[in-house]
């Protein structure tokens, strides 16, 4: 890309909030029409980044901030808006009962001339921008009909009826099936090739080093580097990160000697999965890769009596078990970590120690009544047991990072003594840096005699933390690996054929 | 037609039950069906619809107001008493007083939900306290009869003897009901201000970031609202030719109820008027054909509280839902991914 001027150039950002600083002599540059990924953890730098670029906050004295050329002096909301520069948040910010056509045109749907809706005009343009992006949504359907992928799409052509030349894409695959990423992908190649710049900030860095043509790294609020994507690897990207190198080594052990824990048989639920089998013994680690909609965490909610199953036998040492809710599976002994930590797996306004006592309420009770003795010993005891950084246990959990959260989580679980521990999707919002430490948990866990069931979406995360690795594929096991004796690409290609 | 059936799916299910339950009713009496009864149904509903309408509006920036029925009632002792005071004043003054009136009592909620952070309906209810309260404690509930003459008579824009010797009349609250109708539905669908306000009722930190005037948002909702509810306590006063302090009183439900039941949802974004006007009409004909067979009045809240869930089961729920199992699963399969 050389001898091009760039689109967009920052230089020497500094921000701080309340004496600390959230941004260090920063700089950064984009090209015209030029896919750009920025890259850090949460909290590196990256949402106030993009905060002053689009005029939200306002950098320290000494910063540089050009824009086609152009010397800007202070940037506002308004201006960036007016010179094309749009976002689009992970939230998306879209009118679920409203029309396709009004969310794409929201800007003219209220600002009609004397007051009044101009319905062709807002409809013109809709059509207008989605034939720029090359796809075709029917106009009058209301926008909560869509699925995610497709409202992604309403909220970039929103972004072009604003005369996008450059867009901010925050996680916009993060809520996406492989397949609906990948075309989400095919839509921002059709806006680069038009011309518009996009900005890309992604967890998955995969697509990242699919689509962009450079990488900004920050950490810790600092430049790491500009890197152009060719010769890129996710571990070296990861290394930029997070600063630290991760050796990744195959764990996989055998584990005959140990007695079955749990045994499935022909386990079925039509229309979700079916002739599921599986023996998982003592301290081994079984791992259930798939794209999103395998039927995989149908089969955990099953496995943990919170659906039923239509046939098939779950069996668990030795005694054939039927749930009739998830407090029988519990009481068998298997947990189940949340896909969804936020809404679904912890208490987000209540206190870590109280989301932490919750499944094990009954063990810290003395007369009938909640001991706070014993509740502080539980709380403490699992704390310290898995390195839980926190203020104090009184705190709201929503005050932790989702990778303290996810321990809490875990933690949740392992104060009941289960035998079998379900882990749906244990890394979701949750940091690289951080998510090692998660399967340094996993390690021990299973080290110590606990059965894990490990789903997740990535098949790195099961290959490397797994002692068999399961694809799974429209509700059917397809097949099962020996991470020992199959590479990593050769599962993933299995997993994405 | 396949668009309509898409955007309007509660109006539909309500029509429907509507067109229904009038089936069975003129089979059921052989006075129901008759155009003079329809009319009787019209001029019965007409406050209703007015309340409904304004409501609406409040519900669709995600509001609820729980006073405007009593707002509604000070409203009309304010406007008779001021209008006596002038010695007499027409509709024009009248319409005049009670818009202002109603208006202010409104945004006087908005300033409590906007400026001190009340949620709505805590504020909407302490206010349905105070402005009871305070009509009470003021007018130690004596009732107003005599009304200004124009206010008092009657008006009929048309008349007609049937051939049975039953009138159909078409009185002023229909006429001024349909005039707030189409305003309101020119209001919340052609204009910017109506679409902002469904746009901030469904996502008001969406509508927040392009830069929408939240403080306006409120104070047109509650104010036309208000409004509304001006218009509507003038027009009881007027259908009942007197003024009780506590007509209107627990009037509020019935009219959030028919509201909700004609698709406004409670928490803002949705809802139209034809939903409105059907949802306060299927009341309103329940309540009407209950009465043509002879059903005693004591029953009547228990059925038309029955018709009501029953109607609010049909247009929430999906249909494949209340089909048999094995049913379901393939209705889904055919037209639903998951």
């Amino acid at each position: 890309m050389a001898g091009v001027s760039p689109l967009l150039s920052l230089k020497n950002i500094n921000v701080t909030f309340g004496g600390v600083r959230a941004l260090k002599g920063v700089s950064f540059e984009v090209n015209p029409g030029e896919v750009h990924c920025l890259a850090g953890e949460n909290g590196c730098g990256k949402s106030t980044l993009i905060k002053v670029i689009t005029g939200v906050y306002r950098p320290q004295l000494g910063a540089q901030f050009t824009f086609d050329g152009k010397l800007i002096a202070t940037m506002t909301p308004n201006l960036a808006q007016s010179l094309g520069i749009q976002v689009i948040w992970q939230d998306l910010a879209l009118f679920g009962e409203m029309s396709v056509a009004e969310n794409i045109s929201f800007q003219l749907a209220v600002k009609g001339k004397y007051g009044l809706v101009d319905k062709r005009a807002i409809e013109e343009a809709a059509r207008k921008a989605l034939a720029r992006l090359g796809v075709s949504l029917d106009l009058h359907l209301p926008l909560k009909e869509l699925p995610i992928a497709q409202r992604q799409i309403v909220a970039i052509a929103r972004a072009l009826v604003g005369e996008a030349r450059l867009v901010f894409m925050d996680e916009p695959t993060a809520s996406l099936t492989q397949s609906e990423a990948d075309y989400l992908i095919g839509i921002v190649r059709n806006l680069s090739d038009s011309g518009v710049a996009v900005v890309f900030v992604s967890h998955r860095l995969a697509e990242v080093l699919e689509i962009s043509h450079r990488i900004t790294v920050l950490r810790d609020g600092s430049m790491v580097g500009v890197y152009p994507v060719e010769g890129m690897t996710q571990s070296r990207v990861t290394e930029l990160m997070t600063g630290r190198n991760f050796d990744s080594a195959v764990i996989a052990a055998d584990h005959v000697d140990a007695p079955v824990v749990l045994s499935v048989r022909n386990l079925t639920r039509d229309g979700e999965f079916s002739n599921v089998s599986f023996d998982i013994r003592q301290g081994e680690t079984l791992g259930i890769t798939g794209l999103l909609g395998a039927g995989r965490t149908e089969l955990a909610l099953t496995l943990f009596g919170m659906r039923r199953p239509h046939s098939g036998e779950i069996i668990v040492e030795g005694q054939r078990v039927s749930f009739a809710s998830n407090r029988d599976a519990i009481r068998a002994g298997i947990a189940y970590l949340s896909e969804d930590r936020l809404s679904l797996g912890l208490n987000q306004p209540q206190s870590i120690a109280d989301n932490l006592v919750m499944a094990s309420l009954d063990r810290i009770l003395v007369g009938g009544l909640i001991s706070s003795r014993r509740k502080a010993e539980v709380v403490s005891r699992w704390i310290s047991e898995l390195a839980v950084k926190i203020g104090k246990p009184h705190d709201p959990i929503r005050t932790l990072s989702g990778g303290n959260q996810q321990r809490v989580a875990i933690a949740k679980w392992l104060a009941i003594g289960p035998k079998i521990l379900i882990l749906d999707a244990p890394t979701v919002g949750v940091d690289v840096g951080a998510r090692a430490g998660i399967f340094e948990i996993v390690r021990k866990l299973a080290a110590e005699g606990l059965s894990i069931v490990i789903i997740s979406d990535e098949p790195p995360e099961v290959y490397f933390n797994a002692d068999r690795v399961v694809h799974m594929a429209d509700g059917c096991f397809k097949s099962v690996y020996d991470p020992r004796q199959i590479s990593l690409t050769e599962l993933e290609s299995a997993v994405y054929a | 037609m396949r668009r309509l059936i898409q955007s309007k799916p509660t109006e539909l299910t309500l029509l429907a039950v509507t067109v229904l339950l009038c089936l069975g009713l003129s089979v059921g009496t052989d006075r129901f069906l008759t155009i003079a009864n329809a009319f009787d149904v019209l001029n019965v509903s007409a406050v209703n619809i007015i309340f409904a309408v304004g409501l609406l509006v409040v519900l669709i920036s995600g509001g609820i107001d729980i006073s405007f029925a009593v707002a509604a009632s000070v409203v009309q002792y304010v406007t008779v008493l001021a209008l006596l005071t002038l010695g007499g004043g027409n509709w024009a003054v009248g319409f005049i007083i009670a818009g202002c009136v109603g208006m202010g009592l409104g945004l006087i909620n908005a300033f409590l939900i906007y400026r001190l952070q009340i949620i709505s309906i805590v504020a909407t209810i302490s206010t349905f306290n105070v402005f009871f309260g305070l009509l009470m404690f003021v007018t130690k509930g004596v009732s107003i009869y005599n009304l200004p003459d124009w206010l008092a008579t009657r008006f009929v824009f048309f008349e007609h003897e049937m051939a049975d010797g039953s009138w159909i009349e078409l009185t002023l609250p229909v006429v001024v009901m349909i005039l707030c109708c189409i305003a309101t539905s020119f209001m919340i669908s052609r204009t910017t201000t109506g679409r902002k306000l469904y746009a901030f009722g469904d996502n008001p930190e969406g509508a927040r970031r392009f830069g929408i005037n939240i403080a306006a948002m409120h104070y047109v909702s509650f104010g036309w609202l208000g409004l509304m509810a001006g218009i509507a306590g003038l027009m009881q006063a007027h259908y009942a030719q007197e003024v009780v302090p506590n007509a209107l009183y627990g009037r509020e439900l019935d009219v959030l109820a028919a509201t909700v039941l004609g698709g406004a949802r409670l928490g803002g974004g949705k809802g139209s008027v034809l939903g409105c006007v059907l949802g306060v009409l299927l009341v309103s004909i329940t309540q009407n054909g209950l009465n043509l067979m002879g059903v005693s009045p004591f029953a009547f809240k228990m059925i038309v509280g029955a018709i009501i869930l029953a109607a609010i089961t049909l247009s929430s729920t999906r249909f494949d839902k209340l089909l048999p199992k094995a049913l379901q699963n393939s209705v889904r399969k055919g037209n639903h991914r998951s």
